[in-house]
């Protein structure tokens, strides 16, 4: 690797520490990153795929000698086009950062200054390298024309709330090429969007990267998505390299375990259930809309839920899929339509409903760490339920929140702790345990693997199913990630822009004939081979060009 | 072009505002009037002292129209203020508003001078404050600021006049100012008042726009500002005062109108002949109707620097100022 000529990258034996403060006990240093190497040549791209914790980010923003928070490199040394940029002090550092290397992050739309309009924010270090302002301002134009934005002229007068979360992540894309940098991190640079847009803007990115020819970092979680856009990829994992190969030798003949469980991820799958027992929840005609909007968010939905089955309503961000939960669950009373459950209608506002009514509905969320109160133990959380719907207390109480740790595959001792001291997972788990413990017919679960890394989402997955053979509660899947919904559905809603525009089993909804929209989704889910980006654009020009 | 104006919502939210504000004078009115009505004693009592027959007193209530009924009353003093005319001082005949309004000039000029110091001088601590996060330049500020906002302004106007007027002899101990003197003389004369009530003002203003752009760079986009490489001054100033604006501006407006209403003990301190003294001195001798009229003149103020207060935190949000 190491016998490029002139790599406008590379790091050697990296390692990066943090200080950690542990409640209740003195702080103590962590080390995030070790024995970290990599060389990276003008105009090629390495991926860095990982799960969270595994220093991918870091790594990415050593390479600007940046640290989050208390992070902080220790060790080793980071060459830009030969320089040592750790030894250049602080002055050293303004010349490199945002000119000869730029960043791209996952979340353009908090990354982008709320007060400023986009132009001066793209073209502001191309400003400070002395270009003049309409050369950088023609340069921005040109960018945001190859990367696709809609009216380039004139784009750069907005605001950064006044486009879309994928126009924005394009902006950002212009914003780090702009000052024509050597080298681009792009840090999860698609992953906060739709699966439709992704591919657009994937393909943008893929585009500049090579016609600019500059040498980019590509972090990720998703490997499908890394084996689109990258020359080589490296595996990492707990802040240490796992493999490092070409794109291709990755994904067909991983060397090691664990990147061969990253390449085969998503193994869970259950057979189909038929829709034997009566129907659990019968959603008929809701329309329902936010007050002060002008339209309603949804249009006439009907669905139907049998007891013990999996629900998974599937669509974009905007589709309405958790204005839905919200109508069910009477958050948001509907302006039309009615909602039966268990063979009685419901009240369509919370006030009208009976305390049975609110045991028998219970919900899970996303984020299971805004979910849970951070000042009560596992034991309290998930006991509330006991009391407040069974009376249960002292000995049966804690008797009974030992069944449910147990169930949700978590040891004794667990209940006396509290939700910081839990991994992502763990605290899905604790808030799956909360809904269960009111022994619920039907759970919504509303995006509850969306936070988590593909592994630990799958063992959430897995577990559900478990709970579902056992207990025969039903599951309203809420999601926009295609693979879930194979993996968990019995039956999958379509929603797009507040309507349904496709329902049924889960096998007749995935097999054509599709509608255009459920084609347009299933075929921009990216697939883990090679060459899959261009093939799906290339068909898409094409069917764009036949009409 | 004028009615797609008036649809712009900050065009609407301003109205609002102002509306608000409106409503919220009349209130203030209302409650000045009630309050007064039921302080206890008698008016003519006083004017006339213990010795006067229950005639003179009878007498001098007709005179003065205390006999009404009290919505009658009010609503003719409301209709006054409103055309100017803020009624006659009980104790010595003399027109309120004219009176008053000299007074109000002396106070404005005092609050003034002392608002061209400590409002930028607040901005530019508080911005050296975040430059210097935790380190002594940030430490010397807070510490410095918070001591002078924590001493009384009575004590600290008794410590600035012992040391800078009777042991360094560099301005008047006393702020009497007259209407023949000169603009320097006057700003001479007011210089002990204004070190004073910057130092009471300055720490309050510093220290809310110090959280408040401390607050704004733990953003995102100011990490995006770092990693462009820009310096950290520019930072502050370009990325995170822009987004500190509405925060800022409401402890300012607070701090400003502290300085007209709230500086009675400082204008006593240097027997400065402001509102001030004017209230306590007519307080003391039960005008109800200037008092009434310093509430007034005060709430006015109050909730006028409020009112603008909102207006800019509307006009400096991007959302409101440019929508989809």
């Amino acid at each position: 690797m190491s016998d490029i000529k002139n790599p406008v990258l590379e790091i050697r034996n990296l390692k990066i520490e943090a200080t950690s403060y542990p409640p209740g006990e003195s702080p103590r240093d962590i080390t995030i990153v070790e024995g970290v190497s990599l060389t990276l040549a003008k105009g090629k791209v390495m991926g860095l795929i990982g799960e969270s914790g595994a220093g991918k980010s870091t790594i990415g923003l050593s390479s600007m000698a940046y640290g989050r928070g208390g992070v902080r490199i220790t060790g080793g040394e980071v060459l830009v086009n030969g320089i040592d940029i750790l030894k250049g002090g602080a002055a050293g550092l303004r010349k490199l950062r945002g000119k000869t290397v730029t960043y791209v992050s996952q979340s353009a739309a908090a990354s982008f200054n709320p007060a400023r309009k986009l132009m001066d924010q793209v073209i502001e270090t191309s400003l400070a390298l002395g270009v003049p302002r309409s050369e950088a301002e023609a340069r921005a134009v040109a960018l945001f024309e190859k990367l696709g934005l809609p009216s380039p002229k004139t784009i750069g007068n907005r605001y950064p709330h006044q486009v879309s979360g994928g126009q924005l992540q394009r902006a950002m894309t212009a914003m780090a090429l702009c000052p024509q940098p050597e080298l681009v991190v792009f840090d999860e640079p698609t992953t906060a969007l739709d699966v439709t847009t992704q591919i657009e803007v994937l393909a943008a990115i893929k585009e500049a990267i090579r016609d600019t020819g500059v040498a980019a970092l590509y972090i990720t979680h998703d490997l499908a998505v890394v084996a689109q856009v990258s020359d080589e990829i490296m595996v990492l994992r707990h802040g240490a390299m796992v493999e490092l190969g070409t794109a291709e030798q990755i994904i067909h003949a991983p060397r090691e375990d664990y990147s061969r469980d990253l390449v085969s991820v998503r193994q869970v799958n259950h057979a189909q259930k038929p829709a034997e027992g009566e129907a659990v929840l019968k959603i008929n005609d809701i329309s329902a809309r936010y007050s002060g909007l002008k339209f309603d968010v949804l249009k006439q939905v009907t669905l139907e839920l049998a007891a013990g089955q999996t629900l998974a309503v599937v669509g974009e961000s905007g589709s309405g899929k958790s204005t839905l939960a919200r109508v069910i669950t009477g958050l948001l009373p509907p302006n039309g339509g009615s909602i039966e459950f268990g063979g009685r209608t419901l009240s369509p506002s919370l006030k009208g409903r009976s305390k049975e009514d609110l045991r028998e509905l219970q919900m899970i969320y996303q984020m299971a760490d805004t979910a849970m109160n951070p000042r009560q133990t596992v034991g309290a959380i998930i006991g509330r339920p006991l009391e407040f719907y069974f009376g249960l207390k002292g000995a049966a109480k804690r008797k009974r929140v030992q069944e449910l740790l147990d169930e949700i595959e978590m040891g004794a001792g667990f209940a006396d702790r509290y939700p910081a001291e839990l991994s992502g997972g763990q605290k899905q788990r604790v808030c799956i345990a909360r809904a269960l413990a009111a022994k619920p017919k039907l759970i919504i679960c509303d995006e509850v693997t969306s936070a988590l890394d593909p592994l630990v989402a799958d063992g959430i997955l897995k577990l559900l199913l478990n709970l579902q053979k056992e207990e025969g509660v039903a599951y309203l899947f809420i999601t926009h990630d295609l693979a879930t919904v194979k993996a968990i559905a019995d039956k999958i809603a379509v929603m797009y822009r507040g309507e349904v525009v496709r329902d049924g089993g889960r096998d007749t909804v995935l097999s054509p004939p599709f509608d255009d929209y459920t084609d347009l989704l299933l075929s921009s889910v990216p697939e883990m081979r090679l060459g899959w980006l261009e093939e799906v654009i290339a068909h898409r020009k094409m069917d764009a060009g036949g009409e | 072009m004028i009615t797609t104006l008036l649809g712009h919502p900050v065009v609407r939210l301003v109205a609002h505002r102002i509306a608000m504000g409106l409503v919220l004078l009349f209130a203030a009115s209302l409650l000045i009037f009630v309050g007064t009505q039921i302080l206890p004693g008698d008016v003519a009592q006083s004017i006339l002292g213990q010795s006067a027959t229950p005639q003179s007193l009878a007498n001098l209530r007709a005179e003065l129209g205390l006999n009404e009924p009290a919505v009658t009353r009010y609503i003719s003093w409301l209709v006054g203020a409103m055309h100017g005319d803020l009624g006659t001082a009980l104790t010595n005949g003399q027109d309120i508003a004219e009176a008053m309004g000299r007074r109000l000039g002396n106070t404005l000029f005092l609050a003034s001078c002392a608002a061209i110091i400590a409002v930028p001088m607040a901005l530019i601590l508080g911005l050296v404050s975040v430059r210097y996060h935790r380190r002594w330049p940030d430490k010397v500020i807070s510490g410095v600021t918070l001591a002078s906002v924590s001493v009384p302004e009575f004590l600290l106007g008794y410590i600035v006049m012992f040391i800078m007027a009777v042991r360094l002899h560099a301005f008047p101990s006393v702020s009497t100012v007259y209407d023949s003197m000169s603009l320097l003389e006057r700003l001479n004369a007011i210089a002990l008042p204004v070190i004073v009530l910057v130092m009471v003002v300055l720490g309050h203003m510093m220290r809310m726009t110090r959280a408040a752009i401390l607050n704004v760079m733990q953003s995102a986009y100011i990490e995006t500002a770092e990693l462009k490489g820009l310096r950290p001054f520019r930072i502050i100033w370009r990325h995170a005062l822009p987004n500190a604006i509405a925060p800022v501006v409401n402890v300012v407006m607070l701090n400003l109108a502290y300085l007209v209403v709230g500086v009675v003990v400082v204008e006593v301190v240097f027997v400065y002949p402001g509102m001030g003294q004017y209230l306590v001195d007519h307080v003391a001798k039960r005008d109800v109707p200037v008092v009434q009229a310093c509430g007034l003149v005060f709430a006015a103020v109050y909730i006028g620097l409020n009112m603008i207060a909102d207006v800019v935190s509307i006009l400096a949000n991007p959302r409101l100022r440019h929508p989809k």
